[in-house]
């Protein structure tokens, strides 16, 4: 199958099709890890992206069913080195090929994913589409529809992604309502394992439903796109701060509840997209190795006068990894703790805030 | 945390020579941890006893002590030294035991010295089997059971409680005999019996088996702050029960989910935090291929082999980190060195694979047991990027030098009989990679495969797509195919040699259709970081795909040629000299540029060059290279003869190959031409002949004489050279010979017997000379010069004879005009003397001869190569010294069970030590025992000499009996003693029934052993036998009388007083150092 990936500044790349006949359009940007590209394609995070990836074997170990972070792929397009067409693992069911081609989402391999990543490095993301077809695929036609697309920034996504109804999960005795912008799988799961009852609620819920179900905690998930572009979001996020119910927001659910409290995002040039991120804790001084998939960041100096303080700082680049509110029970992270893909290192903040939902249910048995 | 202010003063220990297992790692990291530790502002003692290593170079440690790695040589060096801080965790497994001896003695509280880095509480838990396991179960981490047993009862119980199959090692036999796999109770209760009764104290172990389990490794941080990092993951394709110094290792690991990877991260940090390792650590982990479970099954508490292929494969300096922390630093405090501006707090992540072949000697000993296990045989090995499994994997095989250019057709005839293949498969030696192959092409499947190897069908379903590519390339001609083709081709690693042997045509052909067509490859960057960040690290490496990342400069540039894999015959000495050619161009202002596939050496650092290729050393990656750059010229006389071998090819492609000129090579190189050089020279030569069958070499030998010694022409390190005797040998030879090398005829020279044999090295710029060393060989001709100690100044040479040598050298130089390092070969007999080689190159003394005078010759020869003139340098004539340099050869004969431990012409050495005093009896003493040959100063030596040699054993016997030896000898032996007045006590020969000499040897009863060996190859003699058991009990053996000589002067001197230290240093300035100005015509 041909298979052509353009970027919106006329970069064009030909390579070999795979996965479903297809042609896509959105953000097209990079990841470091090395291992991980199921629970990358399943990520929501990646709604609205094309997704490359710089390690070039992929799909060695073929497809598991216990590696999904959500029921479907998310990426847009898949951009990779080589597709490895005979996996081998025990636990694998089919090989990757297969899975985007179930999935009517187009793959190109044979790229130099590394010539992309230097291209996405030096000039930041950009906007592309990736078309796979069984017939010659008309370059200029795909361009000019490309560029006529709406940007990625200025799409709505979590409203895309998130669910659209209720669900409960578990039977713990403490409630934790996780606001679903795109919620990996992973997360709900540390939570459950924890003891608490779950209920994923949809991005658009109106707080007094959110307050009617009395959660214990909530978690403001991740997501795709710029948080600005889902100010319902910030809105609930604002008023629900009031009730000091204790909170944690991650990757997207931490900029929101940057927003929430008069502080700014900004768009990064080419994001935090891989498992090796250095996250130091300003308080301890230890360094975690970090999961990451995030294009915007919370502006450090728009939290002064905020009720935050900074609590983790990248090394890498120093911006805000993450916030703690002064007074109320309220944690995020610009990582994730739930990592898959990616490193363990900081699945104890899932502790950290299990810990607040204890004291508060204790608090408000009494 | 900021560095140690309480500390100044840091000694740092290296490994010793190179053996088998402890390479050229432990410089790399040696010499990145002094670096650092000095731009800490820390005053470096480094202690060591190879001279062959750059961490003993004087710009790299304050002071360099040269002296033997044992525990109360390096206390001395402490008492007079007074570090405030001891780091032994660079030395390797020598480093390790020596810090563990020191601190049980005492000397580091006795003088107040901090261990840095990893202590002794946690080396002695990871190095202590039982203590290891009984840790690791206490952080509830799985690792295998074992159980010592002494019956058959209590093995059975034992498997009770662990299950079929198990692993039965009897505790102390020799060379591990009498374990084995038992699947059964039936083979359970025959190793296990036999077992018990091979045991010096009657016990097996019985351990859990983990065979065919898939391994990991992890190469994993933490400094004294607790944050852990991990810096690179490797699978070894190869599963449990081959050593993962045997095994070909891919990097990162291909076949780990992402949730199975972080448990084993997750697993590898929990063990560094409990073990509160600070610095680098290796953990081996093995996988059970059937169900998710896995074992801890190995920790390594310090810098390893592992550790530097992580290095290299990830641009992460390992070592050089590890020294930061071990004074104090944490790892978020610690720059990154590749990108600048991030720290070295974080994952290296990778955008290419890696794979490590290892290089075994199995061409140089003919009779070593071949099948690789768990005992670790190979002397180097091979690194190779690539963006695709199977161009990594050819890459990796063109580079080990073993004239294979992939994994299929070049020439090698594929082994078509299933039979032979499955037992290939199953029974591996070096050469399983190849019969996976042919397997394949002969229609074995891929289940089956797996099932013989235990290897994952990820990796063979990767070589089966060479194979696809192999068949389809045969519908092809070199008239009809395309770009896409060869591209696709070059990117699984395809060499235009193998393309040209599918689809026809020449190399030569292939690479001007490629070029035609612009199939060029492109270099890309080791950046740590799979481009997310810009590096600045010019580390590179070649691949077919669009994105070239080289911003060559415009200024002068070399290339420089390194010497690969480290095998016998060219070892680390030739990384040396590349590395200190390497400084000094860079010196001059020259952009120098190094392509070489070592992973552990020195020359592979990414600061030692302006840029780093790493690729294979054959014309076509080579000249790649070049055509990138475009270069002022290359260097080839410093890395040995695999780059030597490039010259001629280089230069008829009009590369200006600097120095020596490549016809001047040649006429040096080639028999018959140098034969001419001689004549015309009027330098005498021992008689030869050419032979190019047995019944020609018959004639040769019989006009001028047995012994003679016979050997293919254009050979490495002396293989398949041999001394006969007579006809009936002669006759055995020619048969294997021309097997060795077909195309090259046999020389047939007169073996010139009890000659003193004499190296040479020195520097020349075509007319003057600087002679570095003349150096007396010990061994008498017929030893390979490399395996042959040496010392410097000669002892036994007149005058007369020194001059001569002189004088032909001065005439050899300006007849071959040398531009660079010239190293002859002499004879002497009688007083004359006669010129056995010249090789206008780098020779393996060419380190020891500049760390015996102070002079770096590597680096003299450099400038001069570069157009310097010695006399503008002030280099001309003979560096004289007043203090003594001995050099010793080191064996790999523990290792390689089979092998008779004796010296010929034919190099078996791994590495070398120098021992250094102010007589020649210290200085050999020295020698001995940094080299592991416990000199006794009393006890008992068996003497067992061959007939020819009982007149000369008499004198020596005579000396140690004097000095309070109790002399043992055979029968014949004892009578010619008897008959010289020296007591003897007589012995069994093995052949005699018992008790005999192997049983006296068994029970520590013998100190000291001389055995010279009969003449001509009889395998499985009863010397056989003494000398491989001395070999496996580690009883001093000597197998010369030269040597047996010269061991009577070393105890001779060692008793007369206690042993001194001194610096390198100190030796330099106490004497006066001659250079003599003189034109010698």
């Amino acid at each position: 199958m041909k298979a052509v990936l353009l970027l919106n500044d006329g970069t064009v790349i030909e390579g070999s099709g795979f996965g479903a006949e297809a042609e896509v359009y959105g953000e097209v940007v990079f990841s470091t890890s090395m291992t991980g590209y199921q629970e990358a394609l399943t990520d929501p995070s990646y709604s609205g992206q094309i997704l490359t990836l710089t390690y070039p074997l992929i799909g060695n170990y073929g497809i598991n069913t216990e590696y999904f972070e959500s029921e479907r792929i998310n990426v847009e397009g898949f951009v990779i080195k080589a597709n490895c067409q005979e996996p081998y693992h025990r636990s694998s069911f089919e090989n990757i090929d297969d899975f985007l081609r179930e999935q009517k989402i187009p793959g190109i391999a044979g790229v130099d994913t590394r010539a992309l990543t230097i291209k996405l490095r030096e000039y930041g993301v950009i906007q592309g589409a990736l078309k796979t077809s069984k017939e010659d695929i008309d370059v200029h036609k795909l361009m000019e529809k490309s560029l006529a697309q709406k940007p990625y920034g200025e799409k709505d996504l979590v409203r895309k992604v998130t669910t659209k109804k209720i669900l409960q999960y578990g039977s713990g005795e403490e409630r934790i309502a996780v606001i679903d912008c795109g919620m990996k799988w992973s997360i709900r799961k540390n939570l459950l394992k924890r003891g608490f009852s779950v209920s994923v609620i949809p991005a658009f819920l109106k707080v007094k439903e959110i307050l009617d179900m009395e959660p214990q905690g909530i978690v403001i998930s991740p997501g795709p796109g710029d948080p600005v572009q889902a100010p319902y979001v910030t809105e609930t996020i604002r008023e629900l701060m009031n009730h000091e119910i204790p909170t944690f927001g991650i990757c997207l659910g931490h900029q929101m509840l940057a927003l929430a409290s008069g502080a700014h995002t900004f768009k990064l040039k080419f994001g935090h997209r891989g498992a090796n991120q250095p996250v130091k804790d300003l308080s301890t001084g230890r360094v975690y190795i970090t999961s990451q998939n995030h294009g915007f960041g919370v502006s450090i100096e728009s939290l002064e006068g905020t009720e935050f303080n900074q609590t983790l700082v990248n090394l890498n680049d120093g911006t805000c990894e993450g916030l703690k509110h002064r007074s109320l029970p309220i944690m995020t992270t610009q990582f994730h703790p739930e990592a898959s893909p990616g490193p363990k290192d900081t699945e104890y903040m899932f502790d950290v805030f299990a810990e607040m939902v204890h004291n508060y249910a204790k608090k408000r048995r009494y | 945390m900021p560095k140690r202010e309480d500390i100044k003063k840091i000694m740092v220990i290296g490994s010793g020579p190179i053996i088998i297992g402890q390479a050229a790692e432990f410089d790399y990291s040696g010499s990145q941890a002094c670096k650092s530790l000095r731009a800490e502002g820390y005053e470096v003692i480094l202690v060591n006893s190879n001279p062959a290593t750059i961490q003993t170079d004087s710009e790299i440690a304050d002071k360099i002590y040269m002296e033997p790695l044992t525990p109360d040589i390096v206390a001395k060096i402490i008492e007079k030294e007074r570090p405030e801080g001891f780091l032994g965790t660079m030395g390797g497994q020598t480093g390790l035991n020596l810090t563990a001896k020191l601190a049980e003695a005492g000397v580091f509280e006795k003088y107040n010295v901090n261990i840095l880095g990893t202590g002794v509480e946690t080396i002695k838990k990871a190095e202590n089997r039982e203590l290891f396991a009984q840790f690791i179960r206490n952080i509830d981490e799985p690792v295998p059971h074992s159980f010592a047993v002494s019956s058959l009862e209590e093995a059975l119980e034992a498997v009770n409680k662990i299950g079929y199959p198990v692993i039965i090692r009897p505790a102390y036999t020799l060379g591990g005999t009498g374990g084995g796999f038992a699947h059964n109770r039936e083979e359970l209760e025959e190793i296990v019996t036999r077992g018990v009764d091979a045991s010096m104290v009657n016990q097996v172990l019985i351990e859990k088996s983990l065979l065919g389990w898939y391994e990991y490794e992890y190469e994993v941080m933490r400094d004294t702050n607790d944050n852990c990092i991990t810096i690179c993951n490797m699978e070894n394709i190869d599963p449990m029960g081959i050593h993962t110094g045997e095994s070909i290792v891919v990097a990162p690991a291909q076949t780990l989910s992402d949730r199975e990877h972080q448990i084993l991260r997750s697993a590898a940090l929990k063990i560094i935090r409990a073990l509160e390792i600070a610095g680098g650590c290796n953990i081996q982990f093995a996988v059970n291929p059937e169900k998710w479970e896995y074992h801890v099954i190995e920790v390594n508490p310090r810098v390893s082999r592992s550790s530097a292929l992580a290095s290299k494969a990830t641009g992460y300096p390992i070592a050089k980190i590890s020294a930061k922390i071990a004074v104090g630093f944490s790892l978020d405090e610690i720059p990154n060195d590749v990108t600048r501006e991030t720290p070295a707090s974080f994952e290296p992540a990778m955008d290419y694979i890696v794979t490590k072949i290892p290089r075994w000697p199995f061409d140089k000993f003919r009779d070593a047991e071949k099948h690789i296990g768990t005992q670790m045989k190979s002397t180097g090995e091979v690194m190779a990027i690539g963006r695709s499994f199977e161009e990594s994997l050819q890459k990796a095989i063109r580079s080990l030098d073993i004239k294979r250019n992939g994994l299929c057709c070049d020439g090698r005839e594929p082994e078509t009989n299933i039979t032979k293949i499955e037992d290939n498969l199953s029974n591996p030696t070096d050469k399983r990679i190849f019969y996976i192959y042919d397997a394949l092409r002969a229609g074995v499947s891929v289940e089956r495969i797996v099932e013989l190897t235990k290897i994952s069908p990820f990796f063979i379903y990767k070589i089966r797509n060479i194979l696809e590519m192999e068949k389809t390339l045969l519908e092809y001609t070199l008239e009809t195919v395309n770009e896409k083709l060869i591209k696709n081709a070059k990117s699984l690693g395809f060499s235009d040699i193998q393309i040209a042997n599918i689809i026809g045509g020449g190399e030569e052909s292939i690479r001007k259709k490629r070029k035609k067509l612009g199939v060029t490859p492109a270099f890309k960057m080791v950046d740590t970081c799979a481009a997310e960040f810009e590096a600045k690290t010019p580390y590179y490496y070649s691949t077919y795909e669009s994105g070239d990342e080289i911003k060559s400069s415009r200024k002068k540039k070399v290339v420089i040629i390194g010497g690969g894999p480290i095998r016998i015959g060219q070892g680390i000495e030739f990384d040396y000299c590349c590395v200190h050619a390497s400084l000094t161009l860079r010196k001059e202002g020259v952009e120098s540029i190094i392509v070489n596939n070592n992973p552990e050496t020195v020359s592979t650092d990414y600061d030692i060059s302006n840029r780093l290729y790493f690729e294979p050393i054959t014309l076509e990656d080579v000249l790649e290279v070049i055509e990138k750059e475009n270069i002022y010229g290359i260097i080839v006389q410093f890395g040995g003869q695999t780059p030597l071998n490039l010259a001629m090819p280089l230069a008829e492609r009009g590369i200006n190959v600097l120095g020596t000129s490549p016809e001047n090579i040649d006429r040096a190189e080639d028999r018959e031409r140098f034969t001419e050089v001689l004549k015309k020279l009027g330098i005498p030569q021992a008689e030869y002949g050419t032979a190019t069958n047995t019944e020609k070499a018959r004639e040769i030998a019989e006009k001028i004489g047995y012994p003679v010694l016979v050997r293919p022409s254009y050979v490495l390190g002396g293989r398949a050279m041999e001394i006969v005797y007579d006809e009936s040998q002669l006759e055995r030879y020619m048969q294997e010979a021309i097997y060795v090398s077909e195309k090259h005829p046999v020389l047939v020279d007169k073996f010139l017997e009890n000659a003193i044999e004499i190296d040479m090295d020195a520097v020349s710029d075509g007319h003057d000379v600087f002679i570095g060393g003349i150096m007396e060989h010990i061994e008498h001709a017929g030893v390979h010069s490399g395996d042959s100690a040496c010392v410097l100044p000669p002892q036994n040479i007149s005058r007369e004879v020194t001059e001569k040598i002189k004088d032909y050298t001065m005439k050899l130089a300006r007849e071959l005009k040398v531009i660079g390092l010239l190293n002859v070969q002499y004879a002497v007999k009688d007083g004359e003397v006669y010129v056995l080689e010249a090789n206008p190159r780098a020779s393996r003394t060419v380190p020891y001869v500049s760390k015996a005078i102070g002079v770096p010759m590597a680096k003299l020869a450099t400038k001069v190569i570069m157009g310097k003139k010695l006399r503008e340098l002030g280099y001309i004539g003979e560096r004289k010294i007043k203090h003594v340099a001995v050099k010793e050869a080191v064996f790999p004969f523990l290792k390689l069970p089979g092998v008779d431990p004796v010296l010929g012409p034919e190099m078996k050495s791994t590495g070398e030590v120098m021992g250094i005093d102010f007589d020649f009896g210290r200085a050999y003493y020295k020698a001995q025992i940094a080299a592991g040959n416990n000199l006794p100063d009393k006890g008992k030596v068996f003497i067992s000499v061959a007939g020819r040699h009982r007149r000369g054993i008499s004198d020596i016997a005579k000396r140690l009996y004097g000095m309070g030896f109790d002399i043992l000898a055979t029968d014949g032996t004892s009578k010619c003693l008897a008959r010289e007045g020296i007591p003897a006590e007589v012995v069994r020969k093995v052949s005699e029934g018992k008790p005999n000499v192997l049983d006296l040897m068994r029970r520590r009863e013998i100190d000291l052993i001389i055995n010279t060996p009969t003449a001509g190859k009889v395998p499985y003699s009863d010397g056989y036998y003494i000398r491989r058991y001395a070999v496996e009990l580690k009883i001093p053996y000597i197998t010369t009388l030269a040597a047996a000589e010269a061991t009577c002067r070393a105890i001779e001197s060692m008793r007369e007083g206690e042993i001194a230290i001194r610096s390198l240093e100190e030796y330099y300035s106490e004497h006066f150092n001659e250079l003599r100005l003189e034109d010698f015509r």
